[in-house]
């Protein structure tokens, strides 16, 4: 195709409203919130990372979002093959299921949550509470309420990876006499490994990120319940510069965490299917 | 894409240092919330919006107390109302500090404080303030009293009567206060109506509201006295009136049934003159008055903050909560009916 | 032109994750398993155990929303969803993703085109970027709007508390689906049908219209059928930056929060199953996208 001036114009044209269109919407505002973190230097915001209530945020965070993409991974892992390895009746409803926590706003999932697991009138909560096992205003809750919300994740990126690498490979360690686990672990799960690092690294992501649903579950009491992004919240809203500082770094904190997931999943991108 | 084949292996690194590092805090996460050492003792402490830094400030004097030490506390404040049901739902509380008594006998109903939390003798209450009007800098509207309030251009914020307990205290002191001038209840009624048509926000707590004047969502916001003091010595910067009438605002403090023994230590604290003095520092009034009141920062007159107002009116006057509550709050009050007139509910 | 077998699972690939691959790694549609076979006692029991913690995890709780909103019957129903304030949120909040799912549509396929066809130095960090508002937590995009919006703006503007901040909400985090839908698309696309279109005297604006546009027409659409689902859902960067005024900025999120925070559980599960309807739509009417499509390929 010949490059002409009018060519020239048109690329050139979009490629600056698009940039333009990021610059404004993404970039700037991200980079402000850098900029607004570090405003009054280095020293508040170590301080305000020193502060306790900052730190068992985190660790609350780190915590929950673990323990989401362990029981994330280990049903994703098992669904996906399910889904692809087998039929049953019903199989393609689970499929479309399984879609349906990322299209559902996370306030309807804390409400969800709520109304099953609290331990005065949940449909469950109140035998679970009685058990001595609280869910809804404790850790659990966060934990169920974040691994709601990123379930799809690692079935999402499993599913066409295992439909690309076929059966072969399987069936033949079978036929050779491996056990289903010994096929597992030595055929299938090398297979899948980027795609399963791919869908865990996009699952943390999104776990460490979640907000609505867990404002309604955890009750955010700090250093008990309150999470990083709670903690944001509450940090934004109350007075002085102190309290500011901590907000805008533990945002700045978590913006960071994402865009290091991203990276890592950028550059995992070409290796789940390579043409 | 050698970009990406570049950034592979660091990146693979990463993941890795990411996901041990994880490992590692999930663990120590978890022993965060195990429960704590011999000899130490949590405390819970559910609150309304405002009072959080005076409770702080209160309990690090209660922890140069024999009885205070070795006590960490574990707090979450919001809107009252929304505290207290949440409490009745589960949320663990020692000690509750709320707006209104309302939100205490919400507790009692539920079994969750004895019946005669309010027998002492400051009868349950362990602060004071009363609701003013905040105006921006210099009061360009020139605000002067709640009739001005009424004014073309005003937009007025305050809190939701549903969820915020400061919202009925300043509902209530609207209201009042034309009785206190010699007025009708249909021309309360009237007034309050207008005032309704004024209101621009209506956010879920009295810290909300403060925070949605400071945006800029409105020019006039209705609150405590000690909120807008304390907003001051944070740094803030806006005027306040203390209106010729209004209400006198008293703040229940109570300690659940089942609580920890320390908490009623706390309780008898904060009632104390170490711990009044304290909630004065933080812009409330002393519940009782041979509390000694030095200079607050903040206030309009650091040397006098708390000047009494010609008609200060308290809840009993108006017939006490339950009377208060049938008639202005509950389904069927004046509140309800004027929002659904004026399109202002939640 | 017939789609590839390729570019039909690429269409399809999975738009609810960032990331498009470029290669035949479709994710929504469940191509018929070629080796597959009925259960075993094992799998079974797998299967088992799965289907019992996604129903304690996502079906029982969601079932629980919609039995609540039916809890006080037909009329206490339609009370909570037409009291005057509910209305308004609800319209907020449609009107404002209908809108922001139209510039989507326009803006991704025109960020999704640049990525694809276009090279320059840098390109590589846009594809980070798109991504960010995905993977940042929603409390965390409501300060960074704040900061370029909001009071203290560089800019001067201040739209804090405003509709406009709502309309940027949720353009910012409905940024990556259409992008993400479209690019794997444009990626497959064959060059020599547009070539040929050339050859025979089309100019560049007709090819676009006449011959991209129509492959990638059922991407654009799934993309826009998650980005509206996206943003009616959205609700932790409306907390700070819209200030949630009744009858003004307020959308049917918030509602929702406040309705759970007083108490309201039914009033708070009625909206909720609104909310949840029109994600079901979206689900089917996806499902029946791809499976139009596939039939093509």
């Amino acid at each position: 195709m010949h490059d002409t001036a009018a060519h020239r114009v048109t690329r050139w044209t979009l490629r600056l409203i698009v940039i333009g269109y990021l610059l404004f919407l993404v970039i700037w505002p991200v980079a402000l919130v850098a900029a607004k973190t570090f405003a009054n230097g280095l020293a508040p915001v170590i301080n305000a990372l020193r502060q306790p209530e900052v730190i068992f945020a985190f660790q609350l965070t780190l915590s929950a979002a673990f323990w989401a993409v362990v029981i994330n991974t280990i049903f994703g892992v098992g669904i996906s093959l399910l889904l692809v390895r087998y039929t049953f009746p019903g199989r393609r409803a689970l499929n479309a299921m399984i879609d349906v926590p990322l299209s559902v706003s996370p306030v309807v999932v804390g409400l969800a949550l709520v109304l099953v697991y609290n331990g005065r009138t949940g449909w469950l909560g109140q035998t679970l509470e009685q058990g001595g096992l609280q869910v809804i205003y404790a850790p659990p809750g966060i934990i169920m309420a974040t691994a709601f919300v990123s379930l799809p994740l690692v079935i999402r990126e499993l599913v066409p990876v295992l439909t690309e690498i076929g059966t072969e490979q399987e069936q033949a360690a079978r036929s050779l006499g491996a056990s289903g686990l010994q096929t597992f672990a030595r055929i299938t799960l090398p297979a899948i490994k980027w795609g399963l690092l791919y869908g865990v690294v996009l699952s943390l992501a999104r776990s460490l990120g979640e907000f609505g649903a867990v404002k309604i579950v955890s009750g955010g009491v700090a250093m008990r319940t309150q999470t990083a992004t709670l903690l944001v919240e509450e940090r934004y809203q109350q007075f002085g510069l102190v309290n500011s500082i901590t907000a805008y770094t533990a945002a700045f904190i978590l913006a960071l965490i994402a865009v290091i997931a991203l990276i890592i999943i950028t550059s995992l991108r070409p290796s789940k299917g390579a043409p | 894409m050698s970009i990406r084949k570049l950034l592979r292996g660091p990146s693979i690194a990463a993941a890795i240092a990411a996901a041990t590092t994880v490992l590692l805090t999930g663990c120590v996460g978890g022993a965060a919330t195990a429960p704590d050492d011999a000899g130490k003792t949590t405390l819970h402490l559910v609150g309304y919006a405002v009072p959080k830094e005076a409770n702080n400030a209160i309990q690090k004097k209660f922890a140069e107390t024999p009885e205070g030490k070795d006590v960490t506390w574990q707090e979450s404040y919001g809107p009252s109302g929304d505290q207290s049901r949440a409490v009745v739902n589960g949320l663990k509380a020692d000690y509750v500090n709320f707006s209104l008594e309302g939100d205490v006998t919400r507790l009692v109903k539920a079994g969750l404080v004895a019946e005669d939390w309010k027998s002492g003798p400051t009868k349950g209450i362990v602060s004071d303030s009363a609701v003013v009007i905040v105006v921006q800098k210099g009061n360009p509207l020139g605000i002067k009293d709640w009739s001005d309030l009424t004014k073309p251009g005003v937009k007025i914020v305050t809190p939701n009567p549903a969820s915020s307990g400061s919202a009925r205290w300043n509902i209530l002191a609207a209201y009042q206060q034309v009785i206190a001038n010699g007025g009708t209840d249909a021309e309360a009624k009237a007034y309050l109506t207008k005032f309704f048509n004024h209101v621009a926000a209506l956010p879920g707590s009295g810290r909300d509201a403060t925070n949605a004047f400071l945006q800029g969502s409105a020019n006039v916001l209705i609150s405590y006295e000690n909120e807008a003091i304390l907003a001051r010595q944070s740094g803030e910067d806006f005027d306040y009136i203390l209106p010729a009438a209004t209400i006198k605002i008293e703040n229940p403090g109570a300690v659940l049934k089942d609580a920890n023994p320390k908490a009623n230590a706390y309780l008898d604290f904060v009632l104390s003159t170490a711990g009044q003095e304290e909630f004065v520092k933080k812009g409330f009034r002393p519940v009782s008055t041979n509390t000694p009141v030095g200079e607050v920062v903040g206030a309009n007159n650091p040397a006098e903050p708390f000047p009494v107002p010609p008609k200060l009116f308290t809840i009993s006057e108006l017939g006490g909560w339950d009377a208060v509550n049938a008639k202005f709050f509950d389904e069927g009050g004046l509140v309800p009916e004027i929002q659904k007139a004026t399109g202002r509910s939640q | 032109m017939t789609p590839s077998a390729g570019t039909v699972e690429a269409e399809q690939s999975a738009p609810t994750t960032p990331a498009g691959t470029a290669t035949n790694a479709g994710g929504r549609r469940l191509p018929r398993a070629k080796s597959a076979t009925s259960l075993t006692p094992i799998s079974g029991l797998g299967l088992g155990i799965a289907l019992m913690w996604f129903s304690l995890l996502v079906f029982i709780p969601l079932t629980a929303v919609l039995v609540q909103a039916s809890a006080g019957g037909w009329s206490a129903y339609w009370d909570a969803l037409t009291s005057p304030q509910t209305l308004a949120a609800l319209r907020l909040t449609v009107g404002t993703a209908v809108l922001v799912t139209v510039v989507n549509v326009v803006m991704g396929t025109a960020i999704a085109w640049v990525l694809v066809r276009d090279q320059f130095r840098g390109k590589q960090l846009l594809e980070v970027v798109i991504d960010i508002p995905f993977a940042l937590p929603t409390i965390v995009a409501g300060l960074v709007l704040l900061s370029l919006y909001g009071p203290s703006s560089p800019l001067g503007v201040n739209w804090a508390n405003t509709r406009v901040a709502v309309f940027l909400a949720f353009l910012f985090v409905t940024l990556p689906f259409i992008v993400r839908t479209v690019q794997p698309v444009l990626l497959e696309l064959e060059h020599e049908v547009e070539e040929a279109a050339a050859s025979l005297g089309a100019n560049r604006l007709t090819t676009f219209r006449l011959v991209i546009l129509p492959s990638l027409a059922p991407a654009i659409t799934a993309g826009a059928a998650l980005s509206f689902c996206r943003a009616i859902s959205e609700y932790g960067s409306l907390v700070l930056l819209s200030g949630n005024l009744p009858y003004s900025t307020e959308v049917a999120s918030v509602r929702i929060m406040s309705s759970i925070e007083g108490d309201k559980l039914t009033e708070a599960a009625a909206v909720a199953s609104i909310l949840l309807v029109v994600a079901l739509i979206v689900i089917v009417v996806l499902d029946l996208i791809s499976r139009r499509v596939a039939r093509y390929a």
